[in-house]
């Protein structure tokens, strides 16, 4: 970019060239809202390639929200404490590609259906095992990519 | 068309979600994720209200699928709640994860109930 006129009227220090939030926050919020794009896709071709009976225990929302939780274990682990990365890779994947494919209203709708249906135990199944495959899965993922990606870094 | 419609509901839900999460993290000083406990919570209620209104197809994959589903998170979620239990705050931890299914289911119940109320 070059500055559109390079002789300055007034004589006195002009402030440091600053840029406004929003225009350094544009590419940021920019590829978050692609890879939204792209996650929300993955989630609802999962959704039509392995459709969950109606009535029945949601396990397609239950897959992509732990494999989600478990990439994102890895991914953060990467980043965050092996390499760091260009700084639009973590909004980029991290918020945009696994934040568009994991979903916290799903789930909260087909237990809600599910107890509607009188289904109490396979509701409260969901809720529970979501949850706890969903932490195990980070906590896993996490302590295994510090262990795998360390040594290799070594 | 269908594909069309959850992209773009997925483009504006995920930019939400940061604008918002970046908004409300500013606005505390503690440890705990107000910032997706927020969108995690709104996006139940909305698509508790869609629910509610049994929205036809288009509209629902749109701001269901597309929308609400990229403006909530189970990931950030859970590692946001894996890294409290992890720098010691296990306290906050578990209070996040109990009260984000908590009050996501409520507002999940909210949502279809309020959507029946006005529409139904």
């Amino acid at each position: 970019m070059t500055s559109p006129d390079s002789t300055p009227l007034r004589t006195a220090p002009a402030p440091a060239p600053q840029r406004p939030a929003w225009r350094a926050q544009a590419p940021v919020v920019g590829v978050v809202a692609l890879g939204g794009g792209l996650g929300a896709t993955a989630r609802y071709a999962a959704s039509l390639w392995w459709p969950a009976a109606p009535a029945g225990f949601p396990w397609t929302t239950f897959w992509v929200n732990v494999a989600g939780c478990a990439v994102i274990g890895v991914f953060l682990v990467a980043v965050t404490e092996v390499r760091p990365a260009h700084p639009l890779v973590r909004p980029f994947f991290g918020t945009g590609v696994l934040g568009g494919f994991t979903t916290f209203s799903t789930y909260a709708v087909e237990a809600q259906r599910l107890i509607e249906a009188g289904r109490l135990t396979t509701a409260f199944a969901y809720l529970a095992a979501t949850l706890l495959a969903a932490l195990t899965a980070v906590w896993l993922a996490a302590g295994a990519a510090r262990r795998l990606l360390k040594v290799r870094q070594r | 068309m269908n594909w069309l419609l959850v992209v773009a509901g997925g483009m504006i839900g995920a930019p939400l979600r940061y604008l918002t999460d970046r908004a409300v993290q500013a606005r505390h000083d503690s440890v705990f994720p107000w910032g997706t406990f927020t969108v995690n919570v709104t996006g139940c209620l909305v698509l508790g209200l869609l629910t509610g209104a049994a929205v036809a197809s288009p509209l629902r994959l749109l701001l269901g699928t597309g929308l609400c589903g990229a403006l909530t998170t189970y990931s950030t979620f859970s590692y946001e709640t894996f890294r409290l239990a992890e720098t010691g705050a296990r306290t906050q931890a578990a209070v996040n994860a109990a009260a984000s299914v908590v009050a996501g289911l409520g507002a999940a119940f909210a949502g279809v109930a309020l959507a029946r109320a006005v529409w139904g």
